[in-house]
């Protein structure tokens, strides 16, 4: 008899448990939901408030063709935005996995000072050196270029970068180098046939952050490009989101977020497994 | 490794100490482009800010060197101690919201059941999209006319009129503040759960044992032993939330009235907006003493608990 309440008990327990994450999770999805379904309706109807959020009056894409008139259109801004991260991604990896061997694999003269600086200047908000950033951008002739959008974004990211594959390099058991050694190969061979294959996770990790970071930024890219045809979609949403091209169309705003949120959802539900592990890899340190 | 060396022969020895050295400072060649890459966006511009704080440096023309004037200017400044103090205010709320809805988030996704993936994965979704998206979605779903929140209190009869949240101070810093939380909280809940799960079990079990109740085993074990957690958690929000921008730019403007200028935004309007460079770079330097400071006192809270490895 207690035996059978105790089990009721439990399942009446487990369903108030159940009943809480679903109206916990629900809350943290519905404003993601809400918008990506309002982007869908027609112009007339997303100008109401969103109630319901999905579209009454059947589906349409006309907001995204509205986003599409503003200023340089919506085409223009999402390639800058790709162009820009996917820049970063790629220098970011380079960058990072030839100093995380550096750092790992050899020694030499100021090897400790340069780790530390450069993984010190984690505890320097970029937020206080915007204005020399863009003086030095305009000496080397890099102002106002996506160029030079994405070397400040590569070197933003460096200390993570380096963290990340130095660890990763130091977990490579060095008995398999000096097997490859006697075996003849080189220290570039070395790299990209031995090593490459045995970090790769940690490459992933960094080229995810390196994407989201580029991708998502915004202070540098609104301080950094002031020509209208170097937007990136933060820069040019919130021109549009202030009114810059007449009045606020909050269907293309919608539209315009939900190009924005997209990718990154998608990339992190499909490499989760490697955004916590970045995580965990900063916490526990 | 000694005995191999010990055998060789003396001029084969040096011969592999020169090999071996030089392999050694090929490191340099592999670490050279992120010491380029630091050195020219990073350390130059540091130096810079420092530099330029003392001159009066307009966008175009000649600048020249005013020794502390700029420091005496910002004693003066009313406006940059408002911000500053905003700032403060910010992030003492935020942080503790922040803390109110993670902590238990973290003690919900840490046991494991069904759905717990579904569940981490829900809560930490608005975590990856970006402030500036986050804040955009935001401001629609904050618009009086064409948002969600006001029409939908209206239509509910609980307001009599829409009300605009953004148009006075009190609902537009608690709409930010939910804003943030909502974007945050599964970030923090991540960080937590690492310190929770790296609890031993058996310690709760014994506790459980010799009869403690949940909130002694939390007060007792849960909390001394996420010291370390709690402290990065701690400093990864209130150093997020000194440099708190993009939300109050892209939802507030700063207003209403300029009550929510924060420090970072300050910053922004005198330098790229007023163009007072050397201004700038000095409010830049009170700021990053502060942020410094702030990684001290994490470095600090982070040390290594005495005699445990």
């Amino acid at each position: 008899m207690a035996r059978a309440r105790s089990r009721g008990s439990r399942l009446w327990l487990g369903l108030a448990e159940h009943a809480t994450g679903i109206v916990a999770s629900l809350l943290f999805l519905a404003p993601i939901v809400w918008t990506v379904l309002s982007a869908f309706k027609p112009a007339g109807e997303a100008r109401l408030p969103p109630l319901p959020p999905w579209p009454t009056t059947g589906f349409s894409v006309e907001n995204y063709a509205t986003l599409n008139t503003f200023g340089d259109g919506l085409w223009l801004p999402a390639q800058n935005s790709l162009y820009v991260s996917v820049m970063t991604v790629v220098f970011s990896v380079i960058v990072g996995v030839l100093a995380g061997y550096g750092f790992s694999r050899f020694r030499f003269p100021f090897k400790d000072a340069l780790f530390i600086v450069i993984l010190s200047t984690i505890m320097i908000p970029f937020q206080s050196i915007l204005t020399p950033i863009f003086l030095v951008l305009t000496k080397i002739g890099l102002h106002n270029t996506l160029t030079g959008l994405v070397c400040v974004y590569v070197t933003l990211q460096l200390p993570f970068s380096i963290f990340m594959m130095r660890n990763a390099f130091d977990a490579v058991p060095r008995e398999i180098e000096e097997a490859a050694r006697m075996d003849g190969a080189n220290n570039v061979t070395m790299l990209l046939k031995v090593m490459l294959p045995l970090v790769w996770p940690g490459i992933v990790t960094i080229a995810l952050f390196a994407f989201l970071g580029a991708w998502n930024e915004f202070l540098a890219a609104l301080v950094l490009m002031t020509d209208q045809s170097k937007f990136t979609l933060p820069i040019m949403m919130t021109a549009l989101q202030s009114g810059r091209f007449g009045a606020i169309d909050w269907g293309a705003v919608q539209a315009g977020v939900t190009v924005m949120m997209v990718p990154c959802l998608i990339l992190f539900l499909l490499l989760q497994r490697f955004y916590i592990r970045g995580l965990m890899a900063g916490a526990i340190k | 490794m000694t005995t191999i060396i010990a055998t060789t022969s003396a001029p084969a020895r040096r011969r592999k100490l020169v090999g071996a050295g030089r392999r050694q400072w090929i490191g340099l060649l592999y670490v050279a482009p992120a010491v380029a890459l630091v050195t020219v966006f990073f350390i130059i511009p540091l130096g810079m800010t420092a530099w330029m704080s003392l001159h009066n440096w307009p966008l175009m023309g000649a600048h020249s060197f005013i020794g502390l004037d700029n420091y005496w200017a910002i004693l003066r400044d009313n406006r940059f101690w408002n911000a500053l103090r905003f700032t403060g205010y910010y992030t003492v709320i935020v942080t503790i919201a922040i803390f109110a809805v993670a902590f238990p988030l973290a003690l919900f996704i840490e046991r494991p059941r069904q759905l717990t993936g579904f569940y981490r994965t829900s809560f930490f979704m608005p975590a990856v999209v970006g402030f500036a998206s986050a804040s955009l979605l935001w401001s629609w779903l904050l618009n009086v006319d064409s948002g969600l929140f006001s029409p939908a209190a209206f239509e509910l009869g609980l307001t009599e009129k829409k009300v605009n949240l953004l148009a006075t101070f009190q609902p537009a810093f608690w709409s930010i503040i939910a804003m943030v939380v909502w974007k945050v909280a599964g970030f923090t809940m991540i960080i937590l759960m690492t310190g929770l799960q790296s609890i031993p079990p058996d310690l709760q079990e014994a506790a459980m044992i010799d009869g403690a109740g949940p909130f002694a085993r939390f007060r007792a074990i849960t909390l001394p032993l996420m010291r370390r957690t709690l402290a990065l958690a701690l400093i990864l929000s209130v150093a997020g939330s000194v440099l708190a921008f993009d939300q109050f730019y892209i939802i507030l403007r700063g207003g209403p009235r300029n009550q929510t200028l924060t420090a970072v935004y300050w910053i922004f309007n005198q330098s790229f907006v007023s163009f007072k460079l050397g201004y700038g770079a000095a409010l830049s330097m009170i700021l990053l003493v502060i942020l410094v400071a702030l990684s001290l006192v994490q470095l600090w809270l982070l040390r290594k608990p005495e005699g445990v490895d």
